[in-house]
């Protein structure tokens, strides 16, 4: 039995297809002008790898803020729970998810059978989002992917006085400006998004394992000073971007057994 | 007597010269990277103006955030003394006073002498300051200056849902690409802009006479959504440049100094 799970995110589009509960294919695409657009092109990327073609779906799920407006689904289910199912058939011994998005965080506690029992969400603050790493990236004409690296690089530990994205900037410029190296003023960036994802995980009782999903957690130089912001061994998942998607594709399993496939009989974590 | 005023704001500095009370000269200028170098500039102007040199000023009072980094003054000030003092004397029945600067939003409380009893603030957030109106006028493609009276001509205002400025922003622009007149989200700018001022009003409880200074007191759309929301009629400043008040404040002070009065 083949199903999928499409996650449709303000900046990128993810799509991952499972047989078995197994991964068979998965994609990411940049979003397009509108969500269905990005829907239909991720979810063709992902099939064709698969050597599929639609008919072989047995049942598609959908999520992300554009979730609403992709024809071509089943059904849809909200990030909050898609994120609690990926993360915990990626980790089982998870118990908090942190996913930052390009437009918002979130924070989810989940129980062993990756069912939510808490979350919180920032979505009116662009500090503490993908949104705030992205502008800076733009300012300083540095590509989104190679912030991790170039963080690494820091020496010098450097503290951003602001915490709204608009006054940041000003003073990330005038930092430059003054002649601060890049890599520590990334440095201190990542520390800025992760204090502010910190303290909304925080919020809501924060246990167990603790696992960062979403794009953002591909960029080392990010998980690093979440991991300290949080002061918890942190889990590195081998697919942390993919997550809502695999989440959905799970939920898509499960409308048709009737029953939830078990988080466990899944087990790669990777200790960070 | 000669005295100054001189206010370093993150986006404009002003100066403000009064002779036996009375305001001679005044200047605004556009900061520039360094407090010191736009308090230089804008005094100079200032004094160059009123046919003065710097020895004709018998003593001089600084203000705003590049206050301690100004040369020539004698003595600096906060902020919030200056403003209080400022409004008062330019509004004598003047009880509460809703300054916004470029980076901040300030809400003051003021006794019948003008001395402050409350004071509430946002610098941590761009949203409900002036920078929230800089970065939407630079969208929109218009002069901050402008954006004002253009809330006047919209005949069906846009809502903007966020108070984030970057979410905002987003938002602005996709009104823009679906074609909406540039009147209608203008004003639906400064419709956001007193909102996010009304809680901080609200916050501190406000009592008549209400006014406005700083830049945006010169937004006629952002004071008469301010005036709908409050549900009163805010003060205007006819007696000089309301976003003067911080300048003439420090002046004032400078005047008390000179005199061998206490500030």
């Amino acid at each position: 039995m083949i199903t999928a799970g499409c996650d449709v995110g303000s900046l990128t589009a993810k799509a991952v297809i499972m047989q078995n509960n197994e991964i068979m294919a998965s994609a990411v695409s940049l979003a397009k002008r509108s969500p269905e657009e990005s829907a239909r092109e991720v979810m063709d990327m992902a099939i064709k790898t698969a050597a599929l073609t639609m008919k072989d779906l047995a049942y598609c799920v959908g999520t992300g803020y554009g979730r609403k407006h992709v024809s071509f689904v089943n059904s849809i289910e909200s990030e909050i729970t898609c994120h609690a199912r990926g993360a915990v058939w990626q980790a089982p011994t998870v118990r908090t998810v942190i996913d930052i998005g390009g437009q918002d965080a979130k924070a989810i506690s989940v129980d062993e059978s990756g069912a939510v029992t808490r979350f919180i969400y920032n979505d009116k603050c662009a500090s503490g989002t993908g949104r705030f790493l992205e502008i800076i990236a733009e300012a300083l004409e540095i590509r989104l992917d190679d912030l991790g690296d170039i963080s690494s690089k820091s020496t010098k530990r450097i503290t951003l006085s602001n915490q709204c994205v608009v006054f940041a900037e000003t003073e990330i410029i005038s930092l430059v400006n003054d002649g601060a190296e890049i890599p520590d003023i990334i440095h201190a960036l990542h520390n800025a998004v992760a204090n502010r994802a910190a303290a909304l995980a925080k919020s809501i009782a924060v246990g167990g394992d603790v696992v960062m999903t979403g794009g953002v957690a591909r960029n080392t130089g990010m998980f690093e000073s979440l991991k300290n912001a949080m002061g918890v061994n942190l889990i590195r998942v081998k697919n942390p971007q993919i997550n809502g998607a695999i989440g959905a594709a799970l939920m898509a399993m499960d409308s048709l057994t009737g029953g939830e496939t078990t988080a466990a009989s899944r087990k790669e974590e990777v200790p960070a | 007597m000669i005295v100054a005023g001189c206010d370093v704001g993150s986006l404009t500095s002003k100066a403000v010269i009064m002779k036996d009370g009375k305001i001679i000269e005044s200047m605004i200028i556009k900061s520039k990277a360094k407090p010191g170098d736009s308090a230089d500039e804008v005094m100079r102007q200032a004094v160059s103006r009123a046919g003065l040199t710097m020895e004709d000023i018998s003593y001089c009072v600084g203000t705003g955030y590049g206050r301690d980094r100004i040369s020539f003054v004698n003595e600096a000030l906060t902020e919030i003394a200056c403003h209080g003092r400022g409004a008062q004397w330019l509004i004598p029945s003047a009880r509460t006073v809703i300054d916004i600067g470029g980076q901040d939003c300030k809400a003051m409380r003021l006794d019948e002498k003008g001395n402050m009893v409350k004071f509430t603030a946002n610098d941590k957030c761009a949203s409900g300051t002036g920078r929230f109106l800089e970065v939407m006028a630079r969208v929109l493609h218009v002069e901050l200056s402008d954006l004002g009276q253009m809330s006047s001509t919209s005949k069906s205002p846009i809502n903007l849902a966020s108070a984030c400025t970057v979410w905002a922003q987003a938002d602005v622009i996709q009104h823009l690409n679906n074609g909406v007149p540039v009147a209608d989200i203008a004003a639906g700018i400064n419709s956001a802009m007193a909102a996010r001022m009304s809680i901080i009003v609200n916050n501190i409880g406000f009592e008549r006479d209400v006014v406005m200074t700083g830049g945006v007191a010169k937004n006629s759309g952002v004071v008469s959504a301010l005036e709908k929301l409050l549900g009163l009629r805010i003060k205007r400043v006819t007696k000089s440049d309301p976003q003067l008040a911080g300048a003439i404040g420090a002046a004032l002070y400078a005047q008390d100094k000179s005199k061998g009065g206490n500030a």
